[in-house]
C-alpha cells in the first residue's frame, strides 16, 4: 500500500463514524440519529446496563466507537471534575481522569459543574465544565492539553452556572463563555488549546450552545445565539458571516435543519441564510411554538417544541402552522432526540416517553421509568439510548417485545 | 474567582520543590515534570507539556510520589497536568496488578509541607490500595491544613455525634461543638450549627463565620441604566467620613451600620430604603496584628467592587443571579495595624420581589477559611 493511501486510511479510521454521537444533540446538532434502529417498546427489560457515576452532571454522553464518554463533578463545592470512559458493550469503566476546577463552580442547585456537554472529533474528547475548565484527552485518556478559561479570565463566570456545550469544526473548538460580566466566545486550537480567536459577546447570562451549519460555499459555520439574536461566524477565524438581531432566548438553542435555522426567538423564528454579509430571510415566526428549556427538534417536514410542563407541540416546518399538541408527563428540561422516526423524551423525573409522531396528534407508544431526576439531554448510538442522571448512566437498547 | 498564592511565595516554593524533585527523581522525569510545571495562563506551555505529559504518564508506580511532590508550589493549571499523569500511572499499575508504594505515599501524606491537593490525592491512592489504612488515618486530619482531608475528618466527628443525639445529648452537643471548632467550610459550619440549634443550643454564627460587622455606609448614588458601576463617585476618589457629597437626588453623608445578621449582611436597604438603580458604598477599618496574606471573602447578588487600603482588587457586574457565603475569594495582603475596606455595591433596575436585595457580606480568612477578626 502506498504511504499516502495508508495515511488517508488512518485518518478515516480515526475520524468520527456516522453512528458516533459526538456532541450535544449528536453529530449534526439536530438530535437525530441516523444509525441502527432503536427499540420503541421500552420497559425495565430494555436496560442493557446501568452504572453508577462518581458525581453529578447534566452533560450528554458522547459515544465514539466502542466507548462512552461522560463528564461529572463531585465534592462539596463541585470542584472535582471527572471525565469518564466506559465500554459500550457492558458499561465497565475503561478509564477516569479527574481535575481540580480552576474557575468558579457555584451553580443553581438544579444543575452542577458538569452541565455543558463534551464534544469529540472522533480522535479526541474535549470536556468543558461550568467553571470553564476545558480538557482535551485522546480516546485512551491521555491528556493533550488543559485550559482554565475561568482562571485566565476571572470574571468569566455565572453564579447560576454555565451550560454552553462545545462544538468542534475545522480544527477549532468553539466555547461560548457568555455571562453578565466578562462575556466572550473563544475558538481554541483543537490540537493545542491555544486561543485561535476570542471575540467579545453580549454581557448577558447565556446558557445556549453553539450550532453548526453549512455556508453557501459548503464550509462549516457556527451559529452563536444570545439575548441579542444569532451571530454566525467562521470557526477558523471567529469572523462574523451574518447576523440576526431581533433577540433570542438564552436557554433553548437554535436547531439547524436542511440549511434553515430554527431559532428560539419571539417564540420560534425560522431563518434562511442569504448571501454572506446579508441578513437572513425570515421564513416564518410562531409564538405558539415557543420552546421551554428544551431546544427545538426538526424531523422531516415537522418541527417539534416542548414547554417546561411537558406539552409537545408539532408544527408544519414549511409555514409554522401548529398541527397538534400532546401532553406528556412533565416537567421537562431535556431536549427530545429522535431515531427511526420516533421521539425519545425524558422528563425531569426520569420517565422516558417514546412518541410516535406519525400518528394523528402523536401517540406515546411506551414508557420506561428510570426513577431518578434527569435534566440532561440523552444521546443515541449503536441502536441504544444513553441517559444520565446525577448518579447513573443507562444504556437502553433492548426492545421489550423482542 | 479563586485565590492565588502570592507570587514571591510561589516562586520560592517552586524552586525548593524542583530542587528536591530533581534530587530524588531520574533526570528525564525531572525535566518532564518541569515542563508540566511551566504551563501558565492562556495555554502557555501547553505544547511542550503535551509531549512531557506522555513521558511522565509512562512512569511506573514508584514515580507517583515524585509526581505528587512536583505539585508543591505549582500553579493551578500545572496541578491538573500532574494529577492526570499520576492518575494514569496509578490506574495502569492497578490494572496490571502492580502495587502502589503505599509506605511512600503515607510518608508523603504525613508531611504537611506538601501541597494540600497532592496530599489529598495521596490519601485517595492509599484508600484504593488499602481502604482500612485510609479509614484509620482519617480522624487524624481534623486539624489538617488541607480542606478536603479536613472536611472529611470533621464530617466523621459530625456523624459520630449524630449517633448520640437520641441517647446522649451531652455527648452529641460536645461532638458537634468540637466539629464546629475544626470546620472551615461554610456549608459544613452551617450544617453543624443547625444540628446544635435543633438540640436547643445557642450558636454564635457571627463569631463562627467571623463577619466584619461595623461599617460606615453612604448613598444612594446613581446607577441608572447600570452606568454607576463604572462611574467613580466621590468615595472612590477619597474617603472623608465627615464630608457631605452629591448623591443621586440629594446631598448624602456617611451613616453607621452595625449588622446583627447571623450571615453578616450589610443591608443598604436599611438606611436608604428599597431603591432601584442606585449605588452605595461601605467602608470599614480592619486591624491586623501583623502583616499577612489573607483572603477577603464576599457574598452578594449585586454588582460590587472592592478596594483594600485604597487599592482596587476586584469587581463584578452581575445582578440577582445567586449568592452564597464565600461566593468570591479575593487574595489580599494586610498591613500590620489599620487596613481599610471600601465596598461598592450597585443595585439594578429589576422590579421582581427577589431583586430587592441590595447587600453584601464580607469576612477575612486565611487560605483554609479560618476567620481572621479585626484586632480592634
Amino acid at each position: 500500500m502506498k504511504l499516502p493511501s495508508l495515511g488517508l486510511a488512518c485518518l478515516l479510521a480515526l475520524s468520527a463514524r456516522a453512528d458516533d454521537w459526538t456532541q450535544f444533540r449528536g453529530p449534526a446538532g439536530n438530535g437525530i440519529a441516523t444509525g441502527p434502529k432503536l427499540p420503541t417498546k421500552l420497559d425495565t427489560r430494555s436496560v442493557t446496563w446501568a452504572v453508577d457515576l462518581p458525581g453529578r452532571g447534566l452533560s450528554s454522553p458522547v459515544i465514539i466507537g466502542d466507548r462512552v464518554f461522560v463528564t461529572a463533578s463531585s465534592g462539596a463545592r463541585q470542584d472535582r471534575l471527572h471525565v469518564l470512559c466506559f465500554n459500550l458493550a457492558d458499561g465497565s469503566l475503561r478509564w477516569e481522569r479527574q481535575f481540580w476546577a480552576t474557575g468558579r463552580t457555584m451553580t443553581h442547585e438544579k444543575i452542577s459543574a458538569a452541565t455543558p456537554s463534551p464534544a469529540s472529533d472522533g480522535r479526541r474528547i474535549f470536556a468543558i465544565f461550568s467553571s470553564n475548565d476545558c480538557a482535551a484527552l485522546d480516546l485512551d485518556g491521555d491528556l493533550l492539553w488543559y485550559r482554565g478559561l475561568g482562571r485566565d479570565y476571572p470574571n468569566a463566570s455565572n453564579s447560576l452556572g454555565m451550560s454552553s456545550s462545545l462544538v468542534v469544526a475545522d480544527g477549532v473548538l468553539v466555547a461560548q463563555v457568555e455571562n453578565d460580566s466578562e462575556s466572550f466566545t473563544a475558538g481554541l486550537d483543537a490540537a493545542t488549546g491555544l486561543n485561535r480567536w476570542k471575540i467579545d459577546r453580549p454581557k448577558k447570562a447565556n446558557w445556549t450552545s453553539p450550532s453548526l451549519l453549512k455556508g453557501a460555499d459548503g464550509k462549516t459555520l457556527v451559529a452563536l445565539q444570545s439575548s441579542k439574536g444569532v451571530t454566525v461566524v467562521e470557526p477558523a477565524t471567529g469572523k462574523t458571516v451574518w447576523s440576526y438581531d431581533d433577540g433570542a432566548s438564552t436557554v433553548p438553542s437554535t436547531t439547524v435543519s436542511e440549511g434553515k435555522l430554527y431559532v428560539p426567538s419571539q417564540g420560534l423564528t425560522v431563518l434562511e441564510p442569504a448571501a454572506p454579509g446579508q441578513p437572513p430571510k425570515q421564513l416564518w415566526r410562531s409564538s405558539q411554538m415557543r420552546p421551554g428549556t428544551s431546544s427545538p427538534l426538526v424531523l422531516g417536514d415537522r418541527v417539534f417544541t416542548m414547554n417546561d410542563g411537558g406539552i409537545l407541540s408539532c408544527a408544519d416546518a414549511a409555514d409554522g402552522k401548529r398541527l397538534w399538541q400532546l401532553r406528556l408527563k412533565g416537567p421537562f428540561s431535556a431536549t427530545p432526540v429522535s431515531a427511526g422516526g420516533f421521539l425519545y423524551c425524558v422528563n425531569e423525573k426520569g420517565l422516558v416517553q417514546v412518541v410516535d409522531p406519525s400518528k394523528p396528534d402523536g401517540v406515546v407508544v411506551s414508557e420506561l421509568d428510570l426513577a431518578q431526576a434527569v435534566i440532561g439531554t440523552p444521546s443515541i448510538a449503536a441502536g441504544s439510548l444513553f441517559v444520565r442522571s446525577d448518579g447513573k448512566l443507562w444504556r437502553i437498547g433492548r426492545d421489550s417485545a423482542l | 474567582m479563586m485565590a492565588h498564592r502570592p507570587l514571591h511565595a510561589l516562586c520560592l516554593a517552586s524552586a525548593l520543590s524542583l530542587a528536591s524533585a530533581s534530587a530524588a527523581t531520574p533526570a528525564p522525569l525531572a525535566g518532564a515534570l518541569r515542563e508540566l510545571r511551566d504551563v501558565a495562563a492562556e495555554g502557555k506551555g501547553n505544547i511542550p507539556a503535551s509531549a512531557a505529559w506522555k513521558h511522565v504518564a509512562a512512569a511506573d508506580a514508584k514515580a507517583v510520589p515524585a509526581i505528587l511532590a512536583a505539585m508543591d508550589g505549582a500553579n493551578d493549571y500545572a496541578l491538573n497536568w500532574l494529577r492526570a499523569a499520576a492518575e494514569t500511572v496509578a490506574q495502569r499499575e492497578a490494572a496490571a496488578g502492580r502495587a502502589l508504594p503505599v509506605a511512600e505515599l503515607r510518608k508523603f501524606l504525613a508531611d504537611v509541607k506538601h501541597h494540600p491537593k497532592a496530599r489529598r490525592f495521596a490519601y485517595e491512592l492509599i484508600a484504593r490500595a488499602e481502604p482500612a489504612t485510609a479509614r484509620a488515618l482519617l480522624p487524624g486530619f481534623v486539624n489538617d491544613p488541607g480542606n478536603e482531608l479536613r472536611r472529611e475528618a470533621v464530617q466523621g466527628l459530625v456523624d459520630a455525634a449524630a449517633k448520640n443525639v437520641a441517647t446522649d445529648k451531652a455527648a452529641a452537643v460536645a461532638g458537634f461543638r468540637s466539629a464546629l471548632g475544626y470546620s472551615r467550610e461554610a456549608d459544613q459550619v452551617d450544617d453543624i450549627a443547625k444540628r446544635l440549634t435543633d438540640l436547643g443550643e445557642k450558636v454564635d454564627l457571627q463569631a463562627a463565620f467571623g463577619w466584619v460587622t461595623r461599617w460606615k455606609l453612604i448613598g444612594p448614588f446613581d446607577n441608572t441604566g447600570g452606568a454607576g458601576f463604572e462611574k467613580a463617585f466621590a468615595p472612590e476618589r477619597s474617603v472623608d467620613l465627615a464630608a457631605e457629597t452629591d448623591g443621586k437626588t440629594a446631598k448624602v453623608r456617611w451613616v453607621d451600620l452595625v449588622t446583627k445578621s447571623d450571615y453578616g449582611f450589610v443591608d443598604f436597604n436599611q438606611p436608604f430604603k428599597e431603591l432601584k438603580e442606585v449605588t452605595g458604598y461601605a467602608y470599614a477599618e480592619f486591624w491586623s496584628d501583623k502583616a499577612r496574606t489573607a483572603q477577603v471573602r464576599i457574598g452578594t447578588d449585586n454588582g460590587w467592587k472592592l478596594w483594600v487600603n485604597g487599592k482596587f482588587l476586584f469587581g463584578r457586574e452581575e445582578y440577582h443571579r445567586n449568592t452564597e457565603v464565600d461566593q468570591y475569594r479575593v487574595p489580599v495582603e494586610l498591613k500590620a495595624g489599620s487596613n481599610t475596606f471600601l465596598v461598592k455595591c450597585t443595585q439594578n433596575e429589576q422590579v421582581e420581589d427577589w431583586t430587592k436585595t441590595w447587600q453584601f457580606q464580607l469576612r477575612v480568612t486565611d487560605d483554609l477559611g479560618t476567620p481572621i477578626v479585626s484586632a480592634k
